[in-house]
Order: C-alpha cells, then structure tokens, then sequence
C-alpha cells in the first residue's frame, strides 16, 4: 500500500492531511416517518473531511451508517423521511442543492460504491457501457474514446482480459470482478469524493482484501477523499485516516485511526475490537459477539443508547445521555462516562461482576479464553487489549 | 438454436393435427347437414340427387377416412373447395390473410407505440396524479367490449367528423393513404384494450424494477431519470410485457372477428363467420388450421423477442 502520492502531496501520507477541507457535515439528523412512530435514524452527526483524507464509518448492522451516507449525498431514501442539518462539500450546503444540481455532482464530484456487486450492476448492461455511460453524458466524449476509457479504467482495476471482457454482461463476471467494474465506474470522472457502502461485505475474505487494497491505492494516487463504511473495524485499520464509530445514529467514538485502535476510549468500540476476525483463528470460529441486540431505533432506552448491552453500566448511564467530548487530545472523542481504562471504569466493571451482570460476565469469559490463545488479530497496526 | 427450431417444428406438427382433428369432429357433429349447403333448398327434397351429391363429395366416408383424406390434401397445399362457392379454399385464404394480418399488425404496433412510453412513465411516477390518471384510463379501456370501442369510434371518427370510411376496405395496392385510412379505426377499436393491458403490465414491472439495487447505482451516477427509465429500467421490465402481447395474440383473432363484421372488412374473421352460419366446413377447417398455424408462430416469436430484449438469452443460448 505505500504507493507514491500525486505531486502535490510528496512525502507522509500525514501531509495529505493538511490539505483543505471538502466535506464538512455539522448536526446531521434522519428521521423516517412510519406508521408505527418516527424513526430516528441518524441523530446529530458531525465530522469534518480534509481533501485526500479517509474516514472509516463503522457500526453494526442497523446502526445508521447507509442512512448517512445517503443523506449526505443526497440519494433518496424513502417518501416519509426528514433530513437536517448541514453539509457542506466545498463549501456548498448539499441539503439545500435542487435535485438537478445534486445530480451534477453525482458520478462527477462525489461517487458511491454499494454494497452488493451482485445487485448494483444492471444485468442486462455490458460491464464496459456501465463503467463509462455517465462519462459519455456528463463530459460529451465520443465513443471510441469513451471506449478506450473505459477499457484504461478496467485495466487499472485489474481486470484481467479487459479488452475480451468489456462486452461482458455482469453474471458472466465473479462477484470480485463486479465490484472492480464498480470502482472502474466510480473513478471513470475522477470525484473528489467516494463513498464505498460495505464495498465488501458480500465477497470472500481473500477477495475482500484485494478490493479493499485496490480501493485504498485508488484514494492515495488520485488524492480523493473517501469516506469507508463497514461493520468489521478490521476493514479499517491501516487502510483510513479517520474512524468514526456509530451506535444508534450517533457518533460514540471519534479519532484517528490508529489512535482508536491504540487507545480505546468507547465501550462499544471495544466490544467491536473483540469482534474482529482474526487470523490466528482457524476460520469459522464464532466471533466473541456482542450481547445483545442494537436497540430498535423508534425505541431507544433513556439515558446512553448502550446502556442495555454495555459491561460498564451504571445507573448514571440509564438517565443522563453522554455527550461527545475530546478525551486528552482535541482529536479524539468519545461519548461515555466511564471511558475504558479509566479508573472509574475498572471500578464500574468489578462491580458489574459482582452483581454477575450477563454481558459482563460475557466479557470476563472471553479475556479469559483469550489469555490462552495467541492474540493476533488481522490489524496491522492496530493492539488488541 | 436449432434444438429450439426442431422441438417447435414438432410443436406446431403436433397442435396442427390434434387442432385439425378435433375441429374436423366438432364441423361434422354440428346439427345441420353441409349437404344443405351444397345443393338449393327445393333440391333437397330429391333423395337420389342429395345421394349422388354426398357420394361425390365423399360425405358418406367415415369420419376418420374423410379427415384423413383431408389431411392428405391439406400437406400437398390443397384445402378443399369451398361447399358453398365452389371456389378452392387456398385462393380465398390468401386473398383474405392479408387484410387480417395487416389489421392486426397495426392494432398491435400501435399498441405498443402507446403503452411501452405511457407504462414507464406512469411506473415511474407511481401513485402520482399522472399515474393514477393513466391508471384510471386504463382501467377504463379495460372495461370497454371492443364492439362498444368499434362503434363509438365510428360514430365519432367516421359519422360526426367524417375523416375515415365507417366501413369496407381498400388494399394496399389502392395507396398508401387509402389503406391507411380504412385500417385506421378498426385498428383503433382492437388497439384499446391491448394498449390498457400492456400499460398496466409495463407499469407494475417498471415499479418493481425501479426498486432494484442498479437503478439506484446508475441514478448516483448523475445519469439523468429519462436515460435511467429507459436505458436502465425498461429492458428489464419487459419481460412480463412480451409474454403478454404473444398470449394476447389469442384475443386479439376473436377481437379481429368481431371488428371486421362491424366494420364489413373482407378479411378472414368475417369470412370464418359466413362459413359457420352457411356450414361451409371446408372453409371453417382451414381458417381453424391457419389460426392455430398463427398462434404457434406467434409463440416461437415471442421467444425469439425474448432473446432480443435479455441479451442474459442469448448468450446462454
Ligand atoms: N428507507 C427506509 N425506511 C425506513 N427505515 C429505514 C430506511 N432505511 C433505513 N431505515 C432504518 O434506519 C436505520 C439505519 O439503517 P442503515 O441502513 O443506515 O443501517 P446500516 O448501519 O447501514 O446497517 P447495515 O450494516 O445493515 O447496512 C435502521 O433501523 C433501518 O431499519
Ligand atoms: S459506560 Fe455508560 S455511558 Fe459508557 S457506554 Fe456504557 S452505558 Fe454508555
Ligand atoms: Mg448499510
């Protein structure tokens, strides 16, 4: 992954980090209407994005990630919803833009990629017409161009055979090669920002790496700002920038990557950490799950929306909600009163053993079969405590 | 490709006969005698000219042999003479075909013209004004026979406002305009119901294929809604739609009959109603037989259609 930057930004990847801001979003907040209530399903989200930057969004399923995204980009979601909030890309508040000025930015300023390779290609289109169709309408290229485009597009995303494949109709292509003609579409007019949804969810492990090195190449070389969503925090590490980590449409934990991975401040982040497939492990051990489910987001408990799954629960936690705050460095945040490693922590977790709290005593069970195993995860740079 | 060819050939080999067959059967059990047809009525009383008349046409032969004495003929292009003109039956069929097919092509082509764009659109503004108003017509087109279509249109188009013939037909060879004027409204009349099903059929696929993973991949390419709708949307929402036409095709020749009589078009369909009512059962048998010729053609068609809307067909195939 150490591939050399664009000319501008020459040395550590850290420089790149300098560069000026792209995308900004301040108090974001989703509501779906439903007959059974209001839906809250993105709760005041804010972050900020450097051009050339990387943000990895993760969260388990439900817990708002597609929701933001979407929301920024301004792709309909359903009839009843409501959206405030702002966001600005380069400045522009992207929810007050008409339909047809989003439309202008789509594909050309800011691209997506979906989560399923299988589903997100028309398969009644060949591959080579869908990697460059927007191309041809957006930038008024001829076809044969277009066509040498795309085929450049296919090559760079390590098609094999592109020229022999891209009159390819989508099936006749593995799930892998789907996802690498989405990407080839993504990048086909350069955006300045990418969101990838779960860009491998549906692939195999080893596939999955390949794309996700690809994806990482592809945002370092053409300088683009990427925004990564996943449920696997593995995904992650080493590859973004930044990490945000979400639970029931709201940032817990927020800073940069590493520093997430180094020093843990969320219980929830935590639990996550513990549910990293490691590599060690021979594959299809069960994963140290979390206990329970994430709350249904119509009915969210009072006080921290963890409070029902989380080993650290106070009775503090059940009434006050904590709010995002910077925990020793101005970069990092997290929204919990008993941050992990705190003394106030270890004391909350003695005590929550003692009452044989379940998700407690779930805790306790696994540090104490870890201790046997070797504790290697599928992190690069990330530390396992 | 060519096990496609030979399984329909057997098809159609096979429906042909059993088709043939049962209408041979069902000709000859009606009440009536096609004797009665063959001779004036004061010349029926004579018992010994009736008999000259049924051994010469070999009415007296068992069912089983005189069918397959027809079909005998029938394989070598011969069809039997009309009972009541005299005349061979392939020389009227082929002076007749014509007139039908053309009245259904343009009923058809015409439907299509209308519903393919009015379906996608009204799918894509589903449960909008415009939808529900398309929707509305539709249902509307759906509950008009085609004889109540027929003949408001030409109270309308040819009574009041003069601008078509109310009845008769010229033939191509009389011109262009002419022909196209006489196809018009019978056209118009068969093309109302089949124009309200396919766009009812168009929109519900549509709705469907605009909820797909692609659609929204291709809209979050800036593409714009129109070259969504019908470069994305549309090919795979035909399927239901081309299945449809092909099935509809059988409604449309029962349509057809009942146009051209109100229309007092010389094509088959009113000639296959004089033959049932004059017991001409030669004609009867070999319209029978070439409807259901029709009807097995249509269906390898619309497999073939298939083929070109998925290409996913054709390349397997
Ligand atoms: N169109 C919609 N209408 C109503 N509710 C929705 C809609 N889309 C999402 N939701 C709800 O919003 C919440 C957040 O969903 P979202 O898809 O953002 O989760 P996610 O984090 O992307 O999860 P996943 O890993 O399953 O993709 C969920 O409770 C979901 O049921
Ligand atoms: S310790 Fe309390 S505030 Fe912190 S995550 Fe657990 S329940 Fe929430
Ligand atoms: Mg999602």
């Amino acid at each position: 992954m150490a591939i050399s930057q664009e000319p501008v930004d020459t040395s550590t990847p850290s420089e790149s980090m300098e560069g000026s801001e792209i995308l900004r979003v301040e108090d974001l907040h989703t509501s779906f209407f439903l007959p059974i209530g209001e839906l809250q399903a993105v709760r005041g989200v804010s972050f900020t994005l450097k051009r050339g930057q990387s943000l990895g969004i993760v969260g388990e399923s439900g817990s708002g990630k597609t929701v933001l995204a979407r929301s920024i980009m301004g792709l309909t979601l359903a009839k009843h919803v409501e959206i405030s909030g702002k966001a600005f890309f380069n400045g522009r508040d992207l929810l007050t833009l008409s339909r047809r000025e989003m439309r202008s930015l789509w594909g050309t300023e800011i691209a997506m990629i979906f989560q399923d390779p299988m589903t997100s290609l028309n398969p009644m289109v060949k591959i080579g017409r869908q990697v460059i169709e927007h191309l041809r309408q957006h930038k008024n290229v001829d076809r044969r161009e277009a066509k040498q485009i795309a085929l450049d597009l296919l090559n760079e995303v390590r098609i094999p055979e592109a020229e022999s494949r891209i009159d390819r109709l989508p099936h006749e292509l593995s799930g892998g090669m789907r996802q690498r003609v989405s990407i080839a579409s993504a990048l086909a007019c350069e955006p300045s920002l990418l969101f990838a949804d779960e860009p491998t969810t549906a692939l195999d492990v080893t596939v999955q790496h390949q794309i996700l090195n690809l994806l990482s190449r592809e945002q370092r070389q053409r300088n683009m700002t990427m925004v990564l969503v996943t449920h696997d925090l593995g995904v992650i590490a080493g590859r973004t920038d930044e990490t945000l980590v979400m639970y029931a449409g709201k940032v817990v934990e927020q800073a940069p990557t590493a520093e997430i991975f180094d020093n843990t401040q969320h219980p929830y982040t935590e639990a996550l950490m513990r549910s990293i497939p490691r590599t060690s492990q021979p594959s299809h051990t069960p994963l140290a799950a979390i206990t329970g489910r994430p709350p249904v987001a119509t009915h969210l408990p009072k006080g921290c929306a963890f409070s029902p799954r989380c080993p650290y629960v106070q009775p503090r936690c059940h009434e006050e909600d904590p709010s995002l705050v910077s925990i020793g460095t101005s970069e990092h945040k997290a929204a919990c009163w008993y941050p992990v490693g705190s003394d106030a922590n270890r004391e909350a977790f003695e005590r929550n053993l003692s009452d044989r709290l379940p998700q407690t005593l779930a805790v306790a069970e696994a540090l104490d079969a870890d201790q046997g195993s070797e504790t290697s995860a599928d992190v690069p740079d990330g530390e396992l405590t | 490709m060519q096990k496609m060819i030979v399984g329909r050939l057997t098809r159609l080999v096979v429906t042909v006969l059993v088709v043939s067959f049962v209408t041979f059967v069902g000709v000859n059990v009606l009440p009536g005698d096609p004797v009665n047809a063959l001779i004036p009525i004061d010349a029926q009383q004579d018992r010994e000219f009736v008999e000259q008349i049924r051994e010469e046409w070999g009415l007296n032969d068992p069912m089983v042999v005189r069918y397959g004495r027809w079909l005998g003929d029938a394989v070598q292009g011969d069809l039997g003479r009309s009972l009541v003109t005299g005349q061979p039956v392939t020389d009227e069929i082929t002076h007749r075909l014509p007139i039908t097919l053309e009245l259904m092509a343009v009923a058809v082509g015409f439907s299509l013209l209308i519903a393919v764009p009015l379906g996608a659109f009204s799918g894509y503004r589903e449960g909008r004004r415009s939808d529900r108003l398309v929707s509305g017509l539709a249902q509307a087109g759906l509950s008009l026979p085609v004889f109540v279509t027929g003949l408001i249109l030409i109270y309308v188009f040819a009574l009041r406002l003069q601008w078509f013939p109310a009845v008769g037909w010229n033939r191509l060879s009389d011109g262009l305009g002419p022909n196209l004027k006489s196809v018009a409204l019978p056209a118009l009349s068969l093309a109302v119901t089949e124009i309200a099903v396919y766009t009812r059929v168009l929109r519900s696929d549509m709705i469907a294929t605009l909820k797909e993973n692609y659609i929204l991949s291709a809209r979050a390419k800036g593409l714009t809604d129109r070259f969504v709708l019908f470069r994305h949307g549309l090919r795979p929402s035909l399927l239901t739609l081309v299945t449809v036409v092909g099935l509809n095709i059988g409604f449309l020749i029962g349509g057809s009959l009942v146009i051209e009589y109100l229309f007092a078009i010389p094509g088959l369909g009113k000639r296959l109603f004089s033959a049932i009512q004059q017991r001409d059962f030669m004609m009867v048998q070999a319209i029978t037989v070439l409807i259901t010729v029709f009807y097995v053609i249509v269906n390898t068609a619309t497999d073939l259609v298939y083929m070109v809307v998925d290409p996913r067909i054709r390349r397997t195939n």
